[in-house]
């Protein structure tokens, strides 16, 4: 695959996430110099210095893997993922955020206003001035521009096509290093890509495949919060009344939160062929509510406090549901 | 091999073809649904019609179909019509799909612009799904022959009578101690005027003595599983506290029994009983119950008169609560009604006013074996009135409680005041909005009731009152009615005022639908599968309705449906099998994981969990294919044919045009 006998070329960026995903694939260790020894690593702003101008300078489908992290949260993102979508053979949604939205699509839920509400003026916020981000500020320099915030956050495919989706917040480093290690098969000859918009880096089925815990048939009479019990060591969390997500959530990170007694969140997204990950695990878990009474199953409900965070923690902007009602005018008047 | 569609869209006359444009959307289907497969699109005048259906059969076979669309009405009437004429063309019948365009569409909207697109969609959305449609063979299923008939009165008598005469198996359940239902309590029958025990006991006798019948009084059901042909049905036979292979009915115990209560069922409150009894003399069975919350030795440790004195040893007090499992292929529904309760209406003053009386109440008191002998009397039990009103439609006809008609009392009514007449020799005044008297011979009674002198003003009682305001009405009760045919108020002073109460869904009726999976009508009634052609089958199938349970209804009507639903059970115990739709849901092994969620979900106990490998598994025997478990499975693991994932998104996905669009959802959400 290498072009003219120059090694294959890497690149890696990191949009609206956390930075999580970046240590994820620092934390594959001695891999990483599998990675530098068989790819030429041509732009990955975290790791190294690049300008957005040395990319556009790329000739398009220069860039054999891009792993593209993060979701689109303002048009800077976007203007990025277009661009690397352009130079890319292969571009991979890595992590929650750029597979499915991530957490800052729960964001979707509100307005833009509220958002810069909470974070220009929220308690812990010194702001007298009460300053706003502006989309364009006359300086005296000039006029500076910074990108347009975007009402709801998007996933990666929801503005470009996606070869690939590598779930996780972050995804496993074991997974990583084994993406790596088919890469490189690859483009040794040795095996052959999977079929194009397959999930990568994760099993087929879910959490629950993989944890160990003893199950019963499910009834659930009370949902319980982890900080408030202790849980049985052996025995599902969720026959405990814990909202474990583990039973709808892919599985391949090995069940590594609810074997340590903490309940899967979800990270891994969708199980395969799923459209609406939080309504498949919303109609599981009422559909074990052990009650035919309504003010008794509304009682029972009443133990998830915040359930749009718990059954659409990483997946608000991947949902059908995509975000809540947008004011159909909300465009900020300025183009990136 | 790209599919082949044929779109057929229906005028129905005018009922579709009134508000859509019928012609421009088989065109639009044929143009701009070409790229989805569909080859021809055709509308025509009735689609059902044999014609319509030949026109499907040869556009299969000439032109090479293998897909097949129909916009036309609700799947509930035509889905089998158009899935036989693919089957006798040689196509697979599941492979095509009927889609509502008159219910969802034509009959719900008056602009004609947006009916007509709106019936685009949802012909695209047709087209979509049966794209993944997938050929099915149906399952067939043994049907058990033994039926299950619940509520004893007239129509579960004669549907369980019917049944067994016809050699097969009946289970019927009551849950009074006796069976009769109503009818038992009345004195005669309109329009004959026939003893109403006459013509009944002779069928309860026969329903005790049946030898295919299996009597179960003092009886209820308490779940209902399985589905049509095989349900699984558990009746709490609750303590009679008498064992009916000693008791000979001899009546000693009831006889002897110190505690006397009042009987709010059987004599509608005006008569008593005691706490061991029968209901009434002729019950079937004779074996009496013991009322637990009213006896002495149940309530205070003490007493056990009846055993003392029971010539048999009968009596047994430990008895418990049995559940009962029963095999049943179909099951009767005819638990009949409840009276409305004349103290909704306070204005009519019973339960205030002493000598106001229900029509139950009056039944009772004109039955020879009634509280009084048969004597028409006032509250105090011995004065014969010198006048009576009869007030027709109380809680019928009337906004204020239900809007519909009972359907007997106008007869009912007329029947009082003949016997009234008969008895007493009083003057009678009947208050009626409308008289009906609409069957056979009934408006013949009116006649006879009219000539007999009985004085009918039309017009709904205003009140009813004690409190006199002119001459002659002091110590009466005062009927005020405006006389709707004179124009004019009048004020008639009675002694005795009978209310025509008219007939509700039972208190129940709810958690007996509930229990049963039928629906009632926002009155409380049960629906019907079609209010004419199909008057007591219900959408469950396997599950029939008689009598007033379906609406109100007097005795003719009653025992029709109740044969009428023996009819349908026989035929279909006869078929000894049934063909069901094979919508079955099933277990992707590969995705799923073991979490267990699915396995105490199924209604049918279809699911099946295997320890070893960790993996759920679906009966396919028992799966009815409900979609339960489709629906809760969080792994996505459970498909059910006929309604996948698939098939449901590209219906969806049809409905919302993204077929023509390139599929871009983008345009739905604000960016």
């Amino acid at each position: 695959m290498s072009e003219n006998g120059s090694k294959p070329k890497f690149a890696m960026y990191w949009a609206a996430a956390c930075g999580g995903c970046e240590i994820a694939v620092l934390n594959i260790h001695e891999k990483i110099l599998d990675v530098d020894a068989n790819f030429e690593i041509v732009f990955w702003p975290v790791a190294m210095d690049a300008k957005y101008k040395d990319v556009e300078a790329m000739p398009d489908g220069s860039i054999l893997l891009t792993l593209f992290n993060g979701a689109i949260r303002n048009s800077e993102n976007e203007a990025i993922a277009r661009l690397l979508r352009r130079k890319s053979q292969i571009l991979v949604a890595f992590g929650s955020c750029a597979c499915q939205g991530g957490l800052p699509s729960l964001a979707n839920l509100g307005t833009s206003q509220a958002l810069f509400d909470a974070a220009y003026d929220g308690p812990s916020t010194d702001n007298p001035q009460g300053v706003r981000p502006q989309p364009q500020w006359a300086a005296p320099e000039g006029q500076l521009h910074i990108p347009e915030f975007y009402p709801a956050v998007k996933t990666l495919n929801q503005v470009v096509p996606v070869d690939y989706y590598m779930p996780g917040c972050p995804p496993e480093s074991p997974q990583i290093a084994a993406v790596i290690d088919l890469v490189l098969q690859v483009l040794g000859g040795k095996a052959a890509l999977p079929p194009p918009g397959a999930v990568i880096g994760a099993g087929d089925s879910t959490v629950c495949d993989e944890c160990k815990r003893a199950r019963n048939e499910k009834k659930i009479t009370q949902f319980v919060r982890i900080q408030d019990v202790q849980p049985d060591p052996a025995l599902c969390l969720l026959e405990q009344g814990l909202l474990c997500n583990g039973p709808a959530t892919r599985s391949g990170c090995g069940a590594l939160c609810p074997m340590a007694g903490a309940l899967c969140v979800g990270c891994y997204g969708p199980a395969e062929g799923v459209l609406d990950y939080g309504a498949r695990l919303m109609t599981a878990v009422a559909s074990v509510i052990d009650s035919t009474n309504p003010a008794e199953i509304e009682r029972i409900l009443d133990g998830i406090p915040d359930p749009a965070g718990a059954f659409y923690r990483f997946n608000m902007g991947g949902s059908l549901l995509r975000a809540g009602r947008l004011p159909r005018k909300s465009k900020v008047a300025h183009e990136p | 091999m790209a599919e082949r569609i044929g779109v057929y869209v229906c005028h129905c006359g005018s009922n579709i073809a009134g508000v859509v444009d019928v012609v421009q959307v088989a065109q639009w289907a044929a143009g701009r649904l070409k790229h989805r497969g569909v080859i021809i699109a055709r509308d025509y005048k009735f689609m059902c019609s044999s014609l319509g259906q030949e026109l499907i059969e040869q556009d299969i076979k000439e032109l090479g179909l293998t897909r097949v669309v129909v916009a036309a009405c609700s799947p509930h009437l035509h889905e089998q019509t158009f899935r036989n004429a693919c089957a006798r063309a040689g196509l697979n019948p599941y492979l095509c799909e009927l889609v509502s365009i008159r219910e969802q569409v034509s009959w719900v909207h008056t602009d004609k612009v947006a009916a007509t697109e709106k019936a685009k969609a949802v012909t695209s959305g047709g087209v979509e799904r049966v794209l993944w449609d997938e050929p099915l063979e149906p399952l067939r299923v043994p049907i058990h022959p033994a039926t299950l008939v619940v509520g004893g009165g007239i129509a579960g008598i004669q549907a369980a009578l019917e049944i067994a005469d016809g050699g097969h198996r009946v289970y019927l359940v009551e849950r009074e101690p006796s069976i009769g239902g109503h009818m038992a309590q009345f004195d005669k029958t309109f329009p004959t005027l026939d003893c109403a025990a006459c013509i009944l006991t002779p069928k309860m006798v026969s329903v005790g003595m049946h030898p295919n019948i299996t009597m179960m009084t003092w009886s209820e059901v308490e779940k209902v599983e399985g589905y049509v042909g095989n349900f699984t049905v558990t009746v709490r036979q609750k303590a009679r506290c008498v064992k009916t292979d000693l008791c000979t009915g001899c009546g000693v115990c009831e006889e002897k029994c110190p505690k006397k209560v009042v009987d709010n069922v059987f004599e509608a409150g005006l008569g008593y009983r005691k706490a061991i009894y029968t209901p009434f003399a002729q019950a079937v069975p004779k074996y009496p119950v013991i009322d637990r919350e009213n006896c002495t030795y149940f309530q205070k440790g003490t007493c056990k008169a009846c055993e003392k004195f029971c010539p048999t040893g009968a009596i047994d007090f430990s008895q418990q609560d049995e559940l009962i499992t029963l095999q049943v292929g179909n099951i009767v529904l005819a638990t009949g009604f409840d009276l409305f309760d004349s103290r909704r209406i306070p204005q009519y003053g019973y339960g205030r006013l002493a000598n106001v009386f229900t029509s139950l109440e009056f039944e009772r008191m004109c039955n020879a074996a009634g509280p009084t002998n048969g004597n028409v009397v006032l509250r105090d039990g011995l004065t014969a009135p010198k006048t009576v009103g009869i007030i027709h439609c109380v809680g019928s006809r009337d906004k204020n409680f239900n809007n519909y008609c009972s359907a007997i009392c106008c007869m009912q009514s007329l029947k009082f005041a003949h016997i009234v007449k008969e008895r007493t020799g009083a003057e009678v005044y009947n208050f009626y909005i409308d008289m009906r008297t609409a069957a056979k011979a009934y408006d013949e009674f009116d006649q006879r009731v009219r000539d007999e002198g009985t004085h009918v003003i039309r017009g709904r009682a205003a009140e009813v009152t004690d409190a006199a305001r002119m001459p002659g009405e002091e110590g009466k009760l005062i009927i005020q009615a405006e006389d709707t045919l004179i124009g004019r108020q009048r004020r008639i002073p009675v002694d005795m005022v009978l209310l025509a109460a008219g007939l509700e869904p039972r208190r129940d009726a709810k958690q007996t639908a509930q229990l049963f999976g039928l629906s009632c009508s926002a009155d409380g009634w049960f629906i019907e599968k079609h209010p004419k052609l199909d008057p007591v089958a219900t959408m469950t199938e396997g599950i029939f309705i008689a009598g007033c349970v379906q609406g109100p209804k007097d005795i003719p009507n009653s025992v029709v449906q109740g044969a009428a639903a023996a009819a349908r059970v026989q035929g279909r115990i006869q078929q000894k099998e049934i063909s069901l739709e094979p919508v079955r849901a099933s277990i992707n092994e590969h995705r799923c994981s073991g979490c267990r969620i699915c396995n105490n979900l199924c209604p049918f106990n279809a699911i099946l969990f295997h320890d070893d490998r960790m993996v759920s598994e679906i009966n396919p025997a028992l799966c009815q294919g409900c979609g339960t478990c489709v629906a809760a499975c969080p792994a996505g693991a459970i498909s059910g044919t006929v309604f996948s994932n698939e098939q449901i998104l590209a219906q969806i996905q049809g409905l919302l045009m993204l077929n023509l669009n390139g599929g871009r959802v983008e345009e739905l959400v604000a960016a």
